[in-house]
């Protein structure tokens, strides 16, 4: 029988103690630091940003990565979109008996190489096991704190009128590669998710001196949900020239066969950017190279997003309803 | 290429409006046309005086609520899996407050997305103890993919799987559009993913029949103008007839394999269409010896009424082309996608969600 996760694996024992020893040390900065009940750090000047989510994604293992690399990219990139460099993270594992434990190491290796990449160390963290069939494999929740390096506020009250809208890179890929796995389409070619370190292109944009008056990434609902929320927030209307967004032909291609809208699928490596109209080159100048475009603008008129077409026709554009199905035909 | 299209596009608007003489009310056939006029806007293109009205076109609208009540109703059996395509997942019964089948998976009910109806026979097989019943819904395109699954799961044995079927066809909902008293539409873009399966001929027929025009149509916003610049080009000159303006899809004969498929398993019955009451000859039915996969034979299920009572929908006004759906009182605001009350408002086909969705 192949190992598994078993209840005893989280009933604080001798098994406790080497399912931590040998599968999750691995996880923190330091694997030979003695593992306490809280960790202590030390204080950073300035503010701090402190953000937390959960992840329960299936399949758990996808074209392009998986819920472990999703576990910790996301909450960083949740930092970075307060202009934060992340610098810790807490990990918070709750494993379903019945667990391979062959997954839970690819996950756990998954993991920390994506702490590796984001900059970011791992100092504290619990594991619960819960009986087969009270969960779905393996959730995950991680908890961060990042130090702000923004000199304003990156905030959507702080959108103007006459602001510029800009997308870090293409569009829907992480959604599709989860469509795909999760409904066993054999996409061709594949599709792979876009999980990626945000504050990299944070960072460089504030080095260059690019005033940022807002940053979302485009996780659920997509750049449609994230655009309308800040629309909405500031009450200001927001318009999005169509052939400007940039969507991948393989990504378009099965959105229309699948009855998907790229613009609902998630994003995890990108974000939307929301600037003063004379910091707009200088931010294209770093992210078009990456596959950032100049989407739109802002203006006054009521809190929505129009999406203008390649014919010169204006339309809605709203955030996906409920769970994204495949259509008929 | 996106200038190229633009360009195209702008001149097909201006020749459009040079043909229009006096006003022309079309149809367009399938929520898929529908959904891709509203989006790209093209509605806003049009010569004043051509009016659009959306047709029937969407298997999940049409599905009568009886059958949805069915699938309910066996999905809440211990141990049943319940499978279907995305849309109908989301659709209300004939009692809005009853919810849909992603309310009874929530409730416990074991349904299942399916993105093939063979996908079914790889889950009645992993299940043998458990009966396995696929609603199989659609038009004349889903139609060859479920004869399909029927012969594949009579060939096998597979005494767990079962078909709710709800499969209807395009042309007999066309002619009692065009036939209902009131009615306005002078002209049809055909759904051509449909012509593709089933060919020309009956929509030939109707054409000579009704004297009017049907222009067989994509789904792109180029082929959707070329479209209607054809039907009004054909209404102007007195010359009503069938003109296929999606040839690099639709060959006239259509896809003689998948009408026999179709012919093999299935007969045409007289079926309920949601909003549109029963017509004749538009549904379909399994015949012996694949009438034993009926789930409806097999679980004793009764016809249900088709009343909804207390629901303000007006879907069956909207399908049928005679009120918009933004006419609805409760478009928009007791009726959303989130919290549909009717099914145009649930599927990606659906005029009431495509109006939702895109029109500011």
């Amino acid at each position: 029988m192949n190992a598994c996760i078993q209840l005893a694996h989280g009933g604080g024992g001798t098994l406790m103690q080497q399912l931590i020893d040998r599968e999750l040390r691995c996880l923190y900065n330091d694997p030979t630091q003695v593992l306490h009940d809280a960790a202590r750090l030390e204080r950073p000047p300035g503010l701090l940003a402190f953000s937390t989510d959960s992840y329960v994604v299936q399949p758990l293992e996808f074209c392009g990565g998986d819920i472990g690399s999703l576990a910790i990219t996301g909450t960083a990139n949740d930092l970075a979109m307060a202009g934060a460099r992340p610098l810790h993270l807490s990990v918070a594992l709750i494993l379903e008996e019945g667990l391979p434990l062959g997954l839970l190491r690819r996950l756990v290796a998954s993991m920390a190489a994506s702490a590796r990449s984001c900059g970011v160390a791992i100092r504290t963290g619990d594991t619960k096991v819960v009986e087969r069939g009270k969960g779905d494999g393996i959730f995950i929740t991680t908890s961060g704190i990042g130090v702000v390096e923004a000199p304003f506020a990156i905030d959507p009250l702080a959108i103007q009128p006459g602001d510029q809208i800009l997308v870090s890179g293409d569009l829907g890929r992480h959604g599709l590669a989860i469509m795909a796995a999760r409904h066993g389409l054999d996409l061709q070619p594949p599709v792979a998710s876009d999980c990626a370190p945000l504050w990299p292109l944070v960072e460089q944009l504030l080095a260059a001196q690019v005033q940022l008056h807002c940053l979302r990434d485009l996780t659920r609902g997509g750049l449609a949900s994230a655009l309308q929320e800040l629309a909405q927030a500031r009450g200001l209307e927001f318009t999005v020239e169509n052939k400007q967004l940039p969507v991948l032909e393989a990504v378009a291609r099965s959105c229309e066969l699948l009855g998907f809208d790229p613009l609902h699928l998630a994003n995890e490596g990108r974000f939307v950017a929301v600037l003063p109209p004379q910091h707009l080159g200088s931010a294209l100048a770093l992210l078009a190279p990456l596959g950032g475009r100049h989407i739109g603008s802002v203006r006054q008129g009521p809190g929505r997003v129009l999406l203008r077409t390649e014919f010169g026709t204006e339309r809605l554009l709203i955030p996906p309803s409920g769970e994204l199905l495949p259509r008929i035909c | 290429m996106g200038t190229a299209v633009s360009t195209a596009m702008a001149r097909l608007a201006q020749q459009l409006g040079a043909t229009v003489s006096q006003p022309w009310t079309l149809m367009e056939v399938c929520g898929g046309q529908t959904h891709a006029i509203v989006r790209s806007g093209l509605d806003q293109l049009l010569p004043p005086g051509l009016r659009l009205i959306h047709g029937p076109g969407c298997p999940v609208c049409v599905t009568p609520a009886a059958t949805i009540d069915a699938a309910l109703g066996l999905a809440a059996r211990p141990g049943l899996i319940l499978c279907s395509y995305g849309d109908m997942l989301r659709v209300p019964g004939s009692n809005p407050a009853a919810g849909d089948l992603l309310q009874q998976r929530a409730a416990g009910g074991d349904v299942r997305l399916l993105t093939s109806p063979l996908q079914a026979i790889a889950l009645a097989k992993a299940h043998p103890e458990r009966q396995v019943v696929f609603l199989a819904v659609g038009f004349e395109t889903t139609a060859p993919a479920t004869a399909l699954l029927a012969r594949q799961a009579l060939a096998l044995q597979l005494n767990n799987l079962s078909l709710l079927l709800a499969h209807v066809r395009v042309p007999p909902a066309m002619e009692a559009i065009i036939t209902a008293p009131g009615n306005q539409v002078q002209g049809f873009l055909a759904a051509g993913h449909v012509c593709s399966v089933m060919g020309i001929s009956e929509l030939q027929l109707l054409a000579r029949q009704h004297q009017l025009p049907v222009v067989v149509t994509g789904f792109e916003p180029l082929e959707l103008m070329q479209g209607l610049l054809h039907c009004v080009q054909l209404l102007e000159a007195g010359t009503p007839r069938v003109v296929n303006a999606y040839g690099r899809v639709v060959r006239d004969g259509g896809n003689p394999a998948a009408q026999a498929l179709v012919q093999e398993v299935f007969e045409l019955v007289a079926q309920t269409w949601r909003g549109l009451g029963t017509l004749p000859a538009s549904g379909l039915a399994l015949r012996p010896p694949y009438h034993q996969l009926d789930a409806r034979r097999r679980f004793q299920l009764g016809q249900t009424s088709e009343g909804e009572p207390g629901n303000p929908c007006i879907s069956g006004l909207i399908l049928q082309g005679q009120k918009n759906p933004v006419d609805c009182p409760a478009f928009g605001k007791r009726c959303r996608p989130e919290h549909p009350l009717g099914a145009p408002m649930v599927s990606s086909e659906g005029a009431c969600a495509a109006y939702h969705h895109y029109r500011p």
